[in-house]
């Protein structure tokens, strides 16, 4: 038996765009176990909540990451709204849907461009990020932010799209169509992507469900598990949906999975847009949450599932707010996927499940 | 299999480069885009509520000396101020341009001015 030697991966490396520790036991080049440790980046957001009322802290909670920022926000509003009872307009659920598949084609583009980065594909990287700008000149003309949208709030939206506008997107997307497909060929059949990905940091089926991993993680293992299913919000008016699945259960699977994604997200802000209504876009909110009072929500963000949880205290700050982000839960997942595969594969077996540190430290 | 790339790869080599050059080329804002909060203080009412609803505790008010204070390094440029401003005064907005480069990190107080002024 070689001896084993324990090799620092973190909390500072170049694939990683934010600080997570992974001590790696290696026997001969293969991964024996990899021992994480998060907690650089830990801010205490949910403790502010008790110093910032339910109105205002739905700009914290889009600041707990900038790639889920839209997703966040939604999450809370949603939160806040079922504990007050309030309906939204549904003009404003569809403008959510239409925001939320934005931000999930400029997340997976991001991912795809940084995983790209990972293999040292510079070509694909950029032209991954070329494309994304595009999305986020779309949130800039329609929300007045790049990254930090301030678009949702409890109630509603706090700006509305003319159809005009929501036309003009449609276009934008379907011109980036094109473009996309060609790298969607890439990271479906090019050769170095294929030998980079094939047969890397497999997760079965079986140990998908024992690890109760999320997301596109575990739809790669075969799983058709997405929240988007249940129609929560403005999901319900969609005519169809099924999640994009992959039964190969490895890196290629995961990438295939984002990949397929950002189409998807697209034929659904189309659908979206051919069926807004007109209308309000906001509900004015007045009182506070009542003493114990509680609610949960669920919603499918571009890494996965995320858990939101409220409780109200009859003041106008709650009582507790808590969030279960995707990617606490895929690192287990992660971890064991990185048993037994090469050291040099590390970094690639980290990006496939797109790991968002700040969300999971907060 | 092989390298779908390629066609994108030698197109663009030919092409013009995507990113500007700034700043020989100016940087065109959107209508919404969210530079800096502006206070127009002759409308300005001074009540206060722009100072509750900020979540980033950048803004401060004092009626009785009649100042509106900004420290533009804590602000967030998240427009609650402005949402809340209310009707009868409306004086608050949002630039789409940046605010100007400051040499030290201050806060920015501005003055009603006064009638008898």
């Amino acid at each position: 038996m070689a001896d084993r030697t324990v090799i620092p991966f973190g909390p500072q490396h170049p694939v990683l765009p934010e600080p997570v520790h992974l001590d790696l036991v290696i026997e001969d080049e293969k991964v024996i176990e990899a021992i994480p440790q998060v907690g650089f980046i830990h801010r205490g957001l949910e403790k502010l909540v008790e110093k910032r009322d339910y109105k205002s802290f739905v700009y914290i909670t889009e600041r707990i990451c900038g790639i889920c920022a839209f997703g966040h926000s939604l999450g809370y509003s949603e939160t806040i709204e079922a504990l007050m009872a309030v309906e939204v307009p549904p003009r404003a659920l569809f403008l959510r849907v239409i925001w939320h598949e934005l931000s999930r084609i400029h997340s997976h583009l991001l991912w795809m461009g940084c995983l790209a980065d990972g293999f040292g594909y510079e070509n694909l990287f950029m032209q991954c990020w070329r494309l994304r700008e595009r999305v986020l000149d779309i949130f800039e003309r329609t929300t007045g932010g790049r990254v930090i949208f301030s678009a949702v709030n409890v109630g509603g939206v706090n700006h509305d799209i003319s159809n005009e506008d929501l036309r003009g997107i449609v276009t934008i997307l379907e011109d980036m169509k094109d473009e996309y497909q060609v790298l969607l060929k890439t990271f479906l059949l090019d050769k170095s992507v294929l030998s980079r990905l094939k047969g890397v940091g497999v997760l079965t089926k079986e140990k998908a469900v024992e690890y109760g991993v999320v997301g596109p993680f575990v739809r790669a293992s075969g799983i058709p598990d997405d929240i988007r299913n249940f129609g929560y919000g403005g999901y319900g008016y969609l005519e169809d949906f099924e999640p994009v699945v992959s039964d190969d259960c490895d890196g290629h699977a995961r990438c295939m999975v984002r990949a397929r994604e950002v189409l998807q997200s697209i034929d659904i802000i189309k659908e979206m847009v051919s069926k807004i209504p007109d209308g309000e876009i906001m509900t004015k909110v007045k009182g506070s949450p009542a003493d114990g009072s509680k609610a949960v929500s669920r919603l499918e963000q571009p890494r996965g599932e995320s858990f939101y949880y409220a409780k109200g205290n009859g003041t106008k700050f709650l009582e507790r707010f808590r969030i279960r982000t995707p990617t606490s839960i895929n690192i287990p997942g992660m971890v064991f996927a990185l048993q037994g595969c090469d050291l040099a594969d590390v970094p690639l077996n980290i990006l496939t499940i797109d790991p968002c540190i700040s969300c999971t430290e907060r | 299999m092989g390298f779908p790339l390629t066609g994108m790869t030698l197109k663009n080599m030919v092409s013009k480069p995507v990113t500007k050059r700034y700043p020989f080329e100016p940087q065109v804002y959107t209508e919404l885009t969210r530079g800096h909060i502006h206070n127009d203080m002759e409308k300005c009412i001074l009540c206060g509520i722009c100072e509750k609803t900020c979540p980033a505790v950048a803004l401060a008010v004092n009626k009785e000396a009649g100042t509106w204070t900004i420290d533009r390094y804590s602000c967030v440029q998240c427009m609650a101020c402005v949402r809340n401003c209310p009707p009868r005064s409306q004086s608050l907005s949002m630039k789409p341009e940046y605010a100007p480069a400051v040499v030290s990190m201050s806060a920015e107080t501005f003055t009603k001015p006064t009638e008898a002024n």
